[in-house]
């Protein structure tokens, strides 16, 4: 056991990319077996990060030296609880939106199969690799991975997807060249790309003006990229037109991993006590996020199309994750945490069910869902479900991220912010009760004997759809009763020392 | 006092649950379907009584099932006032069980199986409420009770039915947001949330800082229990099938509201803080204020469940007017006016179906006459009438007596005033209906024959007008609600 864990850090990475390049060239042949192989690839991948995440919370720590060289020299690989945590959240999502992807690829891009498996999978490597990497220039490297992935992934999608995806590289293009500056900047005062020796040499230069641009520049790159208003422009659009798959995959991870980023670089490069104290960034962050909160759940009642209605509302939830981390205490950044992994579950479950609702009725305006519970009774069940989540109404998972960030912001005095989730949440209520009365209730009535005129067959979508959206929504229910569990199992490790 | 773990209040909950999914998956077979619905109504009032002896011996029935938040876990403790609400919302069930099916099948109402299962969730959701040990778990329930029922008030999916609906979360998920405000604030201040017979917070923040909290606590809470000015969604409510505004909105909701007051007025505040405080006559005045003008309201309305609805929200207050008055009398009268204000209701309410079942007349003044048609419903009425009323020998009188003697043990003269105000009004708006009823003459061309609804419904509100008369001449019958309603008083001022 002991020899298999310092090789499932690299194997985390290693697998789904050489995977990757596995499904052309065995795609050319058998084009049915692109499925299999992300498949496999992303399971195998899941259980590695299953492995590493129990042995870090076992033995602490675990660093991999890549090739053998030693850092600060050498690449290193660093798994402490917080990325254990995210390489299972990123690997257990990505797992189940692969497991439901192969019906809806099927049906939208049944020409473009095996390329589309073999950039997916590259994505998930990018995404992977961003989180388990230890060293600024090689995260860097994952990130434009995963970035030039998912441009080519979301230009894919139908007739608005390559103006979307190109307004997406304009925007991630400058985000990702302002992460290049900050790591520049910090090579050039410290000569360090290793985030723990970073860590060590950066608090003697705090007082640097280049130390601060560096900070400053990380953080709109990361802004940008994690759609943190009013950066976000990109995302609407791109989270609308890509296909299904495609969106469902990245509206849950994509994101959260920038978070990961902000998080990394603002409590492991730098000194918490430095983000916190000398600049009033974490203050700046948190009110930037709570109006992101307000902004985007206004912007998504305004919208007609679910998708792109759950697009807004994830611009206003990764507020809440920013608003967490902003807070600075040990409530919020618990909330912060939590709200990765439950709104992982949640935006995965409601744009799985958004997806099933294309693939089935080719549908996607709210008000034109009118009785669709009788065709999917099922489908509709987990949106209910991830919708009262995402309100936050207990006992789902939602309401406890809630929970916390609401008792961070307390402990915090700060009653703007008490304010603004609360807010939030009735605003959430007010756009996903639109969507479930409208998923439930027939409104042009006059038949008395309803039932037996209105009774359209039932027509759920196929299991390798349906059992993600139930796993997901299941999810959900647990994640929120066990949360406690999460916590003190968890992300009580995970938060940065002094917390 | 001792404590002892039992899965029974566990069970009592998951009853209910477990009847839902059932419902749900044999919604193609109406017979098997609400057989479930009355086996676990039955059950769940067996499971609840069957903690009354311990109880009353002074023993409490704890659940711990797991840990919600750090510190905070989600925890049932079933004392004499939970096992008090519970036994109420869980015995009207069965009643109105029986009542729905009559209901439902004689107006051959579409989507039997979302009805029958929001019910069966709603009833889990409000046993949580009556039995939760702490504030957070209330909580956990209480928004559960509300999503639940939101389906059953936006019943009839008519555009008006979906207003309705939308007005009722929008009211009640305002509300909530403030609630949860308010535990996660009393959470920084106290510590742990768990309920304390007496209350946990005293000493715990300075006045002005408590006060608010109180403030916001009885606003938020008291939307369901539907005070003045925010009592709007109650009203409009009444757009779901009468069994819906008998038992949730006369009962399990609108109860589960005031039970929350209660339970903050007493077991987070305190009497001694709240007296500190000098919260409790402002308490009592804003509550006074809904008694008067929730009856003047009731005066004006023609629907005959519009009438009800103000009704209930002006006898709600009674309940939350006992609490606040501080005195043991008045707590006593206060907890035996839920429950006896339960039963009259919930039998006015089930009147006020069977009418619209057989006769199709929602309106009071299209009801003339109609005792000859209907002389059992419209006795039962009476029955109930004459106890909202406050007249003896219905049970509405002992709980209105507590009340006073309560405002006098206080020294506050003007309260007993305002209680029997509010019973002339009743007289005002209630006797009306029943003289009309039994002694107007119908227009000529309705029939004269005697045509009750089917017995599915009779039988529920002869059986509940009868209980309202039988607590009326002994509130120690069959449930104890007396001895139980004492215990709970006894209880909350520490006397052990």
């Amino acid at each position: 056991m002991n020899t298999m864990q310092p090789q499932a850090v690299i194997l985390i990475v290693l697998i789904p990319l050489m995977s990757s390049y596995a499904i052309p060239l065995l795609g050319w042949r058998w084009k049915g077996s692109a499925y299999f192989i992300a498949l496999i690839a992303i399971g195998a991948s899941s259980v590695c990060s299953l492995l590493l995440l129990w042995t870090v919370l076992k033995q602490g720590t675990i660093h991999y030296h890549l090739g053998g060289w030693l850092p600060p020299w050498g690449i290193e690989y660093v798994i402490d609880p917080l990325n254990g945590f995210m390489g299972v959240v990123v690997c257990g999502i990505s797992f189940l939106v692969t497991l439901s992807s192969k019906e809806s690829v099927e049906k939208e891009l049944p020409e473009k199969k095996v390329r589309f498996y073999a950039i997916y999978l590259l994505l998930f490597t990018g995404l992977m690799g961003i989180v388990v990497t230890g060293d600024v220039f090689n995260l860097y490297v994952f990130l434009e991975i995963a970035s030039l992935t998912a441009y080519a992934l979301i230009a894919i999608g139908e007739d608005g997807a390559p103006l979307a995806s190109f307004n997406y590289i304009i925007m991630g293009t400058i985000g990702a060249c302002f992460y290049l500056l900050g790591v520049g900047y910090l090579y050039i005062v410290t000569g360090s790309l290793n985030i723990a020796d970073l860590a060590k040499l950066l608090p003697p230069l705090y007082h640097s003006k280049v130390v601060l641009i560096a900070l400053a520049f990380f953080l709109i790159g990361t802004a940008i990229k994690m759609g943190l208003f009013p950066l976000h422009v990109w995302l609407p659009d791109a989270y609308t037109y890509a296909p299904s798959a495609v969106s469902s995959f990245i509206a849950p991870l994509m994101t959260k991993v920038m978070a990961y980023i902000l998080i990394r670089v603002m409590f492991t490069v730098f000194q918490p006590s430095y983000s916190i104290e000398v600049i009033p960034l974490t203050v700046i962050l948190s009110w930037v996020a709570a109006v992101a909160i307000i902004v985007g759940s206004i912007m998504a009642l305004a919208q007609r199309d679910l998708k792109r209605m759950l697009a807004y509302s994830s611009v206003s939830q990764i507020g809440y994750i920013v608003l967490g981390v902003g807070l600075a205490n040990k409530m919020g950044l618990l909330g912060a945490y939590l709200h990765i992994l439950n709104h992982a579950f949640m935006k995965g479950c409601l744009f799985l069910v958004a997806g099933a609702l294309m693939y089935r009725t080719g549908m996607r305006n709210i008000f034109q869902l009118g009785m669709i519970h009788r065709k999917m009774p099922f489908t509709m069940g987990a949106l209910v479900i991830g919708a009262l989540s995402m309100i936050g109404i207990p006992p789902t998972a939602g309401f406890f991220s809630k929970w916390y960030l609401i008792l961070g912001s307390i402990e915090a005095q700060n009653w703007v912010f008490v304010a603004v989730i609360l807010a939030s949440s009735l605003l959430n209520a007010l756009y996903f009760f639109r969507v479930i009365e409208n998923a439930y209730f027939e409104v042009s009535r006059g038949h008395p004997e309803g039932e037996a005129l209105i009774e359209p067959n039932r027509e759920e979508v196929p299991l390798s759809m349906l059992i993600p959206i139930l796993v997901l929504a299941a999810g959900i229910l647990l994640l929120g009763l066990f949360n406690e569990r999460i916590i003190s199992g968890i992300l009580i490790f995970a938060l940065p020392p002094g917390f | 006092m001792d404590v002892f773990s039992s899965v029974r209040p566990l069970l009592a909950i998951l009853v209910s649950l477990m009847a839902a999914a059932l419902i749900l998956v044999t919604g193609k077979r109406p017979n098997l379907r609400e057989a479930w619905t009355i086996l676990a109504a039955v059950a769940k009032f067996l499971i609840v009584l069957s903690m009354a002896p311990s109880v009353l011996s002074g023993r409490l029935l704890e659940c711990t099932i797991l840990t919600l938040s750090p510190g905070i876990s989600l925890k049932l403790r079933v004392d004499a006032f939970g096992l008090y609400f519970g036994l109420l919302a869980s015995g009207l069930w069965i009643a109105t069980s029986f009542y729905s099916i009559g209901y439902m099948r004689g107006l051959k109402e579409h989507s039997q199986t979302r009805y029958f299962f929001c019910f069966a969730l709603a009833l889990s959701s409000t046993i949580g409420v009556a039995f939760a040990a702490n504030l957070l778990t209330l909580f956990l329930f209480y928004e559960i009770l509300t999503i639940s029922t939101y389906p059953l008030v936006a019943h009839k999916e008519t555009p008006e039915a979906l207003a309705a609906g939308r007005k009722y979360l929008v009211y009640l998920l305002t509300a909530a947001v403030f609630i949860l405000f308010c535990i996660a604030y009393t959470h920084q201040l106290g510590g742990g949330l768990d309920f304390v017979g007496g209350g946990f917070l005293a000493g715990k923040g300075s006045p002005e800082v408590l006060r608010l909290l109180f403030v916001i606590f009885i606003l938020a809470f008291g939307t369901k229990a539907a005070f003045l000015p925010i009592h709007e969604w109650l009203p409009t409510a009444m757009i779901a099938p009468t069994p819906v505004s008998a038992l949730l909105h006369a009962v399990a909701v609108v109860k589960a509201g005031v039970f929350s007051c209660l339970r903050v007025i007493h077991y987070v505040f305190g009497p001694t803080l709240l007296s500190d405080l000098n919260l409790w006559l402002m308490l009592c005045y804003f509550v006074s204020f809904t008694i008067v003008v929730g009856s003047l309201f009731a005066m004006v309305q023609d629907n005959l469940k519009r009438r009800l609805a103000f009704s209930t929200i002006s006898q709600l207050s009674y309940v939350v007017l006992g609490a606040a008055l501080l005195t043991p009398m008045a707590l006593i009268g206060s907890i035996l006016h839920m429950a006896f204000h339960g039963f009259m209701k919930i039998t006015l309410f089930f009147c006020a179906g069977a009418i619209f079942v057989k006769t199709g007349k929602e309106n009071i003044s299209e009801m003339n006459g109609i005792g000859r048609r209907m002389p059992l419903t419209m006795g039962a009425f009476a029955v109930g009438a004459i106890g909202m009323a406050g007249i003896p020998p219905v049970c509405g009188f002992l709980s209105k007596w507590y009340l006073c003697l309560g405002s006098l043990q206080a020294r506050e003269m003007v309260f007993v005033l305002i209680l029997l105000i509010s019973s002339l009004l009743n007289v005002a708006y209630f006797f009306p209906i029943v003289y009309n009823a039994f002694f107007r003459k119908a227009r000529e061309e309705e029939p004269l024959q005697r045509e009750e609804a089917s017995w599915w419904m009779v039988a529920p509100i002869l059986i509940c007008a009868l209980m309202s008369v039988l607590f009326g001449l002994n509130p120690d019958a069959f449930i104890r609600f007396h001895q139980i309603a004492s215990l709970a008083a006894a209880n909350i001022r520490g006397l052990f």
